[in-house]
C-alpha cells in the first residue's frame, strides 16, 4: 500500500541514501541501500519529526529494539503501528 | 634534538577566506570588524564582531558532512586543507602513521549548542538531531582533520581559553622535537559569534561596542572574532630533504601559569612565559625583531602585557616591534594564537610588521613600539607570539627565519 505515510518514509530514506524515491525497493534492507548506522539514526530522527512520534530504537542494539528496521516495508509497518498507538 | 619547520599555513578569518587574502589585509591594515548578523542580535547590547564574510558552508561541504560539522569544524577543516596544499605534502599510509593533529579550541561547537538549546528550551521541542553530540564536541575539529588527511599518529585538542592554539602548536612542536611524530597539523579554530556566547561575554563587561584598539588610551574592550588557522609542522631535515618551502622554524615554547586570578592577568606569569620561550630557543631579547602581542584591548591585558615585555626584555623592549593584529581580525579566542601566527610568518618571510590599527592616543602604560595603524618594513630574524588566557595560562612561541 503506497499512501502518504509510505511516501513520506520512502522520501526520508531516499534522501538519506542519496537515491531517488523510485530507486528505494520495498524489500530492501538499510544495508542494501548503502545506509550505515549513522544514516539509520538520522532516518529515525526524521521519521519522528515527520510523524510526531517517538521511535523506540537503540543504535547499540538495533535488532533488539521494538522497531523492525530489517526492510523498507518493515519500517513502514512499524511506523504505522506507532502512529496508531501514539495517536 | 630534532628541529621543527613550518612548511604550510592555512587561514580563514574576518580578513579573508584564505591565506593570501588574510595576508593582504594584514599588509594593508584593513579592519574585519563590523556589525554582526545573527539570530536575536536585537537582544544584544554588543552587536559588533569580526565575522568571516560571505561564508557559505554548502559551497565547501556536502549536506551529510554538514550534519556533522559545526561552524568551528568547518573553519578547522578549511584551514587544514589549505595548509596541507600549501606544504605540498603527500600523506601516504607510511607517513600517516607518523603524522598527527593538535588543535586549540576554547569553547566548543557553540553554533550547535545555541541552536539546540533554542530548540528544546525556547521552542519547547522534545527531540534534537541525533548528531548533536558529535557535532558539538570540542575535539570534533581535530578528529575530522585526522580523517580528512589520514593522520593516524597523535591527535588531540587543547582547551586553555585564549591561549588554546598556542598551547596546541607548542605541544605539537614538542611532539616532533621529541620524536613522537614527524609531521603535525597544529592550530586552532573558534566560532563564538552566536547569541548565547555574546550574551555571556556581555555579562563580563569586557566587550567593546565600537572597536578593538589595543594599546590605545581610548581602548574599551575586546571584539570577538571567528575563524581558524592550521600550520603544517614538519621535522626539519625531512622538510629540507623533500625541498619544501620553509616558512620558519619553531625554536622555542614557554608555558606558565599565573596561579593568581581567574580573570585578572599577571605580569609575572606572562614575563616568565616569555623568558621560558627565549630560553628554550636559546635566543637573547636583542635578537627578537617582532612580538605578536596578545593585545586584546582590555584595559588590564594591554597594560599587564607591556609590563611583562619590559620585565622579560629589559632595555631590549625599546627595540622590538610589537603589534596586536586582533585590531583587524578580532579576538578569535581558542583560534587566536594560530591565526596570529600568520602575522609572525609575514614578518619573518616578507619583513612586514602587520600594524595595530585603530590607534589614536598614546597610553603611558603601553609605551612600546606598537606599530600604529600602518604596516612597517623590518627584517626580522626571530619573532615571538604571545597568548595569555583567562585563568592565567600563558603560552609563548618563538619562531626563527630560515
Amino acid at each position: 500500500m503506497t499512501d502518504d505515510v509510505a511516501r513520506k518514509i520512502i522520501a526520508i530514506i531516499a534522501e538519506q541514501a542519496m537515491l531517488e524515491p523510485h530507486e528505494v525497493a520495498r524489500d530492501a534492507s538499510p544495508a542494501d541501500l548503502g545506509l550505515d548506522s549513522l544514516g539509520l539514526v538520522e532516518i529515525v530522527f526524521a521519521i519522528e519529526e515527520a510523524f510526531n512520534i517517538s521511535v523506540p530504537f537503540n543504535a547499540n542494539e538495533p535488532s533488539a529494539s521494538d522497531f523492525d528496521i530489517s526492510s523498507v516495508d518493515k519500517i513502514i509497518a512499524a511506523v504505522r503501528r506507532l502512529i496508531a498507538e501514539q495517536a | 634534538m630534532r628541529r621543527v619547520a613550518i612548511t604550510g599555513l592555512g587561514v580563514i578569518s574576518a580578513l579573508g577566506a584564505n591565506r593570501a587574502q588574510h595576508f593582504a589585509a594584514l599588509r594593508e591594515g584593513r579592519c574585519g570588524v563590523g556589525e554582526i548578523d545573527i539570530l536575536d542580535v536585537e537582544r544584544l547590547s554588543v552587536t559588533i564582531g569580526a565575522a568571516v564574510k560571505n561564508f557559505r558552508a554548502e559551497d565547501h561541504f556536502t549536506r551529510s558532512e554538514l550534519a556533522l560539522y559545526d561552524r568551528t569544524t568547518q573553519f578547522a577543516l578549511l584551514a587544514a586543507r589549505e595548509a596541507v596544499e600549501n606544504a605540498g605534502l603527500e600523506i601516504d599510509a607510511a607517513l600517516g602513521l607518523r603524522a598527527g593533529v593538535a588543535m586549540g579550541t576554547a569553547l566548543t561547537g557553540m553554533e550547535t549548542i545555541d541552536a539546540n538549546y533554542r530548540a528544546v528550551f525556547q521552542e519547547g521541542k522534545n527531540r534534537v538531531h541525533p548528531f548533536v553530540v558529535p557535532r558539538l564536541m570540542t575535539n570534533a575539529g581535530a578528529s575530522h582533520i585526522s580523517m580528512a588527511h589520514g593522520l593516524k599518529g597523535p591527535g588531540w585538542t587543547v582547551t586553555t581559553a585564549c591561549s588554546s592554539s598556542n598551547h596546541a602548536i607548542g605541544q605539537a612542536f614538542q611532539m616532533i622535537r621529541g620524536g613522537g611524530a614527524d609531521v603535525m597539523l597544529a592550530g586552532g579554530a573558534e566560532a563564538p559569534l552566536v547569541f548565547g556566547v555574546i550574551k555571556a561575554w556581555e555579562g563580563l563587561r569586557v566587550l567593546s561596542r565600537d572597536g578593538c584598539r589595543p594599546f590605545c588610551a581610548t581602548r574599551n574592550g575586546l571584539v570577538q572574532g571567528e575563524g581558524a588557522a592550521v600550520l603544517v609542522l614538519e621535522e626539519f631535515e625531512r622538510a629540507r630533504a623533500r625541498g619544501a618551502r620553509i616558512w620558519g622554524e619553531i625554536v622555542g615554547f614557554g608555558m606558565t601559569a599565573d596561579a593568581t586570578d581567574i580573570v585578572q592577568p599577571n605580569a609575572d606569569g606572562a614575563a616568565r612565559a616569555i623568558r621560558a620561550a627565549l630560553a628554550d630557543a636559546q635566543v637573547a631579547p636583542e635578537d627578537v625583531g617582532y612580538i605578536n602581542a596578545h593585545g586584546t584591548a582590555t584595559a588590564a591585558n594591554d597594560r599587564t602585557e607591556c609590563a611583562a615585555i619590559r620585565m622579560a626584555f629589559g632595555a631590549a623592549a625599546d627595540g622590538v616591534s610589537v603589534s596586536s593584529t586582533k585590531s583587524m581580525h578580532g579576538h578569535c579566542i581558542g583560534g587566536a594564537g594560530a591565526i596570529e601566527m600568520a602575522a609572525v610568518l609575514l614578518a619573518l618571510d616578507e619583513g612586514v610588521i602587520a600594524p595595530t590599527i585603530g590607534y589614536t592616543t598614546p597610553d603611558p602604560d603601553c609605551d612600546l613600539n606598537i606599530t600604529p595603524n600602518t604596516a612597517r618594513e623590518r627584517r626580522v630574524d626571530v619573532a615571538l607570539s604571545n597568548s595569555f588566557a583567562f585563568g592565567g595560562l600563558n603560552a609563548v612561541l618563538a619562531v626563527r627565519r630560515v
